[in-house]
């Protein structure tokens, strides 16, 4: 008798356990249809003209083109994210980090408190435009009046319509929301790293704080700081609201355009949808490649 | 013997007590950080109209009312639609999201975790890809997909593709997979279906994952605004309906503060109430390869 194949072992594992893939069916098939196959719709329609009323128009690499070669505030878009971007990214991840490292050794009530406080922010919907209050242009702001009480400035400063500032404060206010998901992984990961490890490391020379984070807390909860870096990541690029209602839309000279409402502006109000959908595309491979990369790096210190 | 209370509760290592100390007020001024513009806000919707504009302005409500509630209440009088039916819209969604992508994600994840068969890699793989870009990007193809089945214009657009949310499916398998593989296969042995392993021993177990991810998905729905899709305003939901009757100008800055005030202690207060649960649970989260 002949040796099955891989495929005939494939095709009778599912036929054996077809009970399993039907219960993993309709989770699939919605999730294929609003996530998976979307991808390759927007890599499709990257290449056509399409503005909703009318059927999609190939035409090619067009809209590459007009965005590297022609799209001046595309280019704002970019340099504003890298920013953004460098500046948000390690430092709300370290945030989180501290915030979990540091609180996991205080007793569960502030414990308790403390990650409740920092969490709150990213599920509080509209509160952020407290900040906007917060950093208001007239001298009713809280910081204007208590810059011009201390005779810092005479006069407001137009925080959110001023170049040099708008994209300071956006990326104050990210920060400000950035402990979310990823954050409850890594307090999740601290409180895991087994005590007793750390006697045993006391015992073996390791002689402070810095050394235990970096030999013992660090590597044994790399499995959460993976994955709170894949959550921070696309959660920072998620959020246009702040970028959007804060320094408004589009913000002065194009100072807090971001490459995600580069793409909203063009799918929801230029509706030139072929255009937004290689902004889509280009944002994709973007965030794929930056979440790449810094897994590989936090694989390595995981050992 | 005497027991002090402590701030630290973690037996003594090799460390020094100023670091301890330099530690709390590192963390301290984060807090700060993090609380300080909630409680303005929460402040801002408690203040009288003159409080508003008192110069210089004060973090503190002087004389706190609920003026400004009380005038998000008439406002929502107004609006031609009753505001009982924005409140149905959201909880409706929220609910049926909720339960929909429990019970499916729940469903995918049990084979994911446990079962070593074709194409279980694969999904793995699309799950943890789909976990590194942000859902906003699909939105124009999806709503070309939305509208191709119909669905424009009904709560489905929101509640069907919600529901194949990745990160539910993702903390359900991670923490289906510390269910023990012998448990399973004695259940299998007993004469137990795929099916009945699912329903009677892997769901069992792994309660506090999905009730994390019940709170998780209405936190993310109740926010949500489902404008995008749905135009009849009978259908849409509060988030939208508050910050539309609040963007009224400068007078309802307390009352659009109060709106978020609102909006906040639903998810806020299941939070607080379920922090270790979803802590316990975030702790089996790790991604492992």
């Amino acid at each position: 008798m002949k040796e099955p194949n891989k495929f005939q072992r494939n095709w009778a594992l599912i036929k054996k356990y077809k009970t399993a893939y039907a219960l993993m069916a309709p989770f699939m098939i919605i999730f294929l249809t609003f996530t998976v196959l979307p991808v390759f719709i927007s890599i499709a329609l990257s290449f056509t003209r399409y503005s909703v009323l009318q059927a999609p128009v190939f035409i090619g690499f067009a809209n590459y083109r007009n965005l590297f070669v022609n799209d001046e505030v595309f280019s704002f878009a970019v340099k504003n994210t890298v920013i953004f971007a460098l500046v948000t990214g390690p430092i709300g991840y370290a945030l989180s980090f501290f915030a979990s490292w540091a609180i996991n050794d205080l007793n569960k009530y502030l414990k308790g408190i403390l990650t409740f406080i920092f969490y709150v922010p990213t599920i509080s919907g509209t509160v952020y435009t407290i900040w906007g209050i917060i950093f208001s242009g007239d001298m009713y702001g809280f910081i204007n009046s208590s810059l011009m009480r201390f005779g810092i400035i005479t006069e407001p400063i137009q925080w959110f319509t001023t170049d040099k500032y708008v994209l300071m404060l956006i990326i104050a206010v990210q920060l400000w929301m950035s402990m979310g998901t990823g954050f409850l992984a890594m307090r999740a990961g601290a409180s895991t790293v087994d005590v007793q490890y750390y006697e045993a490391a006391a015992i073996d020379g390791v002689k402070n704080r810095l050394q235990e984070v970096f030999y013992i807390t660090i590597p044994l909860m790399a499995p959460h700081l993976m994955t709170a870096a894949v959550l921070q990541i696309t959660a920072m690029f998620a959020n246009t609201a702040v970028s959007m209602n804060l320094a408004g839309f589009p913000s002065t000279n194009y100072s807090g355009h971001l490459i995600m409402t580069h793409m909203l502006d063009y799918s929801v109000y230029r509706v030139e949808r072929g255009y937004a959908c290689t902004i889509a595309v280009l944002l994709f491979i973007f965030m794929i490649t930056i979440n790449r990369l810094v897994l590989r790096g936090l694989r390595k210190v995981g050992g | 013997m005497m027991r002090r209370f402590r701030l630290n509760d973690a037996p003594k290592r090799n460390r020094k007590t100023y670091g301890d100390f330099m530690m709390l007020i590192i963390i301290g001024i984060l807090a700060a950080f993090s609380f300080v513009p909630l409680l303005m806000s929460v402040n801002m919707s408690l203040k009288p109209i003159n409080e508003l504009f008192y110069y210089p302005p004060r973090i503190f409500a002087e004389h706190p009312t609920f003026d400004n509630f009380r005038m998000l209440f008439n406002l929502m009088k107004t609006t031609w639609v009753p505001f009982e039916r924005y409140a149905f819209n959201t909880v409706f969604t929220a609910v049926i999201t909720t339960a929909g992508h429990v019970l499916l994600a729940s469903m995918a994840a049990y084979p994911m975790a446990k079962l070593k068969i074709p194409l279980m890699k694969l999904f793995n793989t699309l799950i943890l890809m789909s976990l590194m870009f942000v859902a906003a990007i699909n939105d124009i193809a999806n709503y070309l997909t939305i509208s191709s089945f119909g669905w424009l214009n009904t709560y489905w657009a929101v509640i069907i593709p919600n529901m194949g949310s990745a990160l539910g499916l993702f903390i359900m398998k991670n923490f289906m997979t510390t269910i023990p593989d012998t448990l399973i296969e004695s259940a299998r042995i007993d004469g137990c279906s795929e099916g009945g392993i699912y329903w009677k021993i892997v769901m069992p177990m792994s309660k506090p994952a999905w009730l994390t991810v019940v709170i998780l998905m209405f936190q993310q729905i109740w926010s949500q605004n489902n404008s995008q899709y749905v135009y009849d305003e009978q259908l849409k939901t509060l988030p939208y309906a508050l910050t539309q009757i609040t963007s009224g100008g400068m007078v309802r800055i307390g009352a659009a503060q109060a709106v978020g005030v609102l909006m906040l202690i639903v998810p806020a207060a299941i939070f607080m109430f379920n922090q270790t649960r979803i802590i316990n649970t975030m702790a089996y989260s790790g991604i492992k390869e």
